[in-house]
C-alpha cells in the first residue's frame, strides 16, 4: 500500500487537510494539545506505512510530538487565532516533516544544552535535544513571524548505524 | 491511554503504580498532583513504578525531575522501579539515568529506603 493510499483511509477530518498529493500531505491545526496528538499520531501512521522499523516509528512520532508541543505551547502560546501547519512528505528513502507556527519565533542560537550540569535538573528544555537525538537531520528557521522546523529521517538508517556500532 | 496513579504502602514506603502516558497535559498533571499530595501528607519515601508507563515525552521527563526535586527538598527519597526499554533509553539519552536511583525489583527497592 502506498503512502497516498494509506492517507486516503486515514481518520483525519477533511476540514483540516489543506493539501494532499502523491507522497505529500499537509494539515492546518489549531493551537491545542489535541493537535499535538493528531500530529504525533499521523507521523506514527506514515512512518509505519513507509518501511520504518518499530524504533524508528517511535522516534519519528516522538520528535513530531516535541516539535508540535513547541509550536502550540511556546510558539503560538495556545492562541486560537494562530495555526500550526504540519507537512509530511516521502522523498526517496526519507520522510521529511515540516512544522510551522505563527508565534514570536525561536532563535536556534538561544537553545541551551540540557546535558550541561547547570541544566540537568531543570524541568524543561529537552524538546529540541530529543528531536535532534531521534532524527537524522533537523533544521530550524526563524520566520517573520513564526518558526519552521524541518525533521528528516531516512528509512533503515538507525538499524544500519546500530550494526556499524557493534562491529 | 489516560494516565493513572494508584498508591499503596509497603513497609513505610509509598509505591505509586503509574500506567499510561506521562505527557504534556493530563499525564504530567496527574503525576504532579500525586507527588504533591504525598509530600503534603509527609509521605516522602516514594517508589514510582513505571512498569506500565507506555510513553513519556520531554514534559513527562521534566515532571519526573520535578518530583525528584520536590521529594528531596522535603528530606525524602524518590526512586524509580521497572523502567520499560523506551523510558530507560530516554533517561540515558538525557543523562538522568545516573541522577535517579533505578530499581528492577520491588522488594529490594523497598529495602533500599531503609
Amino acid at each position: 500500500m502506498t503512502y497516498a493510499d494509506k492517507c486516503k483511509r486515514g481518520p483525519v477530518r477533511a476540514d483540516i487537510v489543506n493539501h494532499r498529493a502523491k507522497n505529500r500531505v499537509s494539515y492546518t491545526l489549531d493551537s491545542t494539545l489535541e493537535s499535538v496528538n493528531k500530529a504525533e499520531g499521523k507521523a506514527f501512521e506514515i512512518a509505519a506505512g513507509n518501511g520504518f522499523d518499530e524504533d524508528e516509528q517511535h522516534h519519528i512520532a516522538m520528535a513530531v510530538r516535541e516539535a508540535a508541543v513547541n509550536a502550540v505551547l511556546h510558539g503560538n502560546a495556545y492562541d486560537p487565532r494562530k495555526k500550526v501547519i504540519v507537512v509530511y512528505e516521502m522523498t526517496g528513502d526519507a520522510l521529511v516533516i515540516t512544522i510551522t507556527d505563527q508565534g514570536k519565533g525561536l532563535d536556534p542560537q538561544c537553545i541551551s544544552d540540557p546535558l550541561a550540569p547547570e541544566n540537568l535538573m531543570k524541568q524543561s528544555g529537552r524538546g529540541i535535544f530529543l528531536i535532534r537525538a531521534f532524527m537524522d537531520e533537523v533544521k530550524i528557521r526563524k520566520l517573520d513571524p513564526g518558526t519552521e522546523i524541518t525533521l528528516i529521517k531516512h528509512v533503515g538508517r538507525e538499524a544500519a548505524n546500530a550494526k556499524e556500532e557493534t562491529k | 491511554m489516560t494516565m493513572k496513579a494508584n498508591n499503596r504502602q509497603v513497609g513505610g514506603v509509598t509505591i505509586v503504580d503509574l500506567s499510561g502516558r506521562i505527557t504534556l497535559g493530563e499525564g504530567s498533571v496527574v503525576l504532579r498532583d500525586t507527588i504533591r499530595d504525598l509530600a503534603t501528607k509527609g509521605k516522602t519515601k516514594i517508589l514510582l513504578n513505571l512498569g506500565n508507563v507506555t510513553y513519556i515525552d520531554s514534559s513527562g521527563i521534566g515532571e519526573l525531575v520535578s518530583a525528584f526535586t520536590t521529594v528531596r527538598n522535603q528530606g525524602g527519597e524518590l526512586k524509580l522501579l521497572n523502567l520499560t526499554k523506551k523510558v530507560h533509553d530516554l533517561l540515558q539519552i538525557t543523562k538522568l539515568y545516573t541522577v535517579f536511583d533505578i530499581k528492577d525489583d520491588e522488594a529490594a527497592a523497598v529495602q533500599a529506603f531503609n
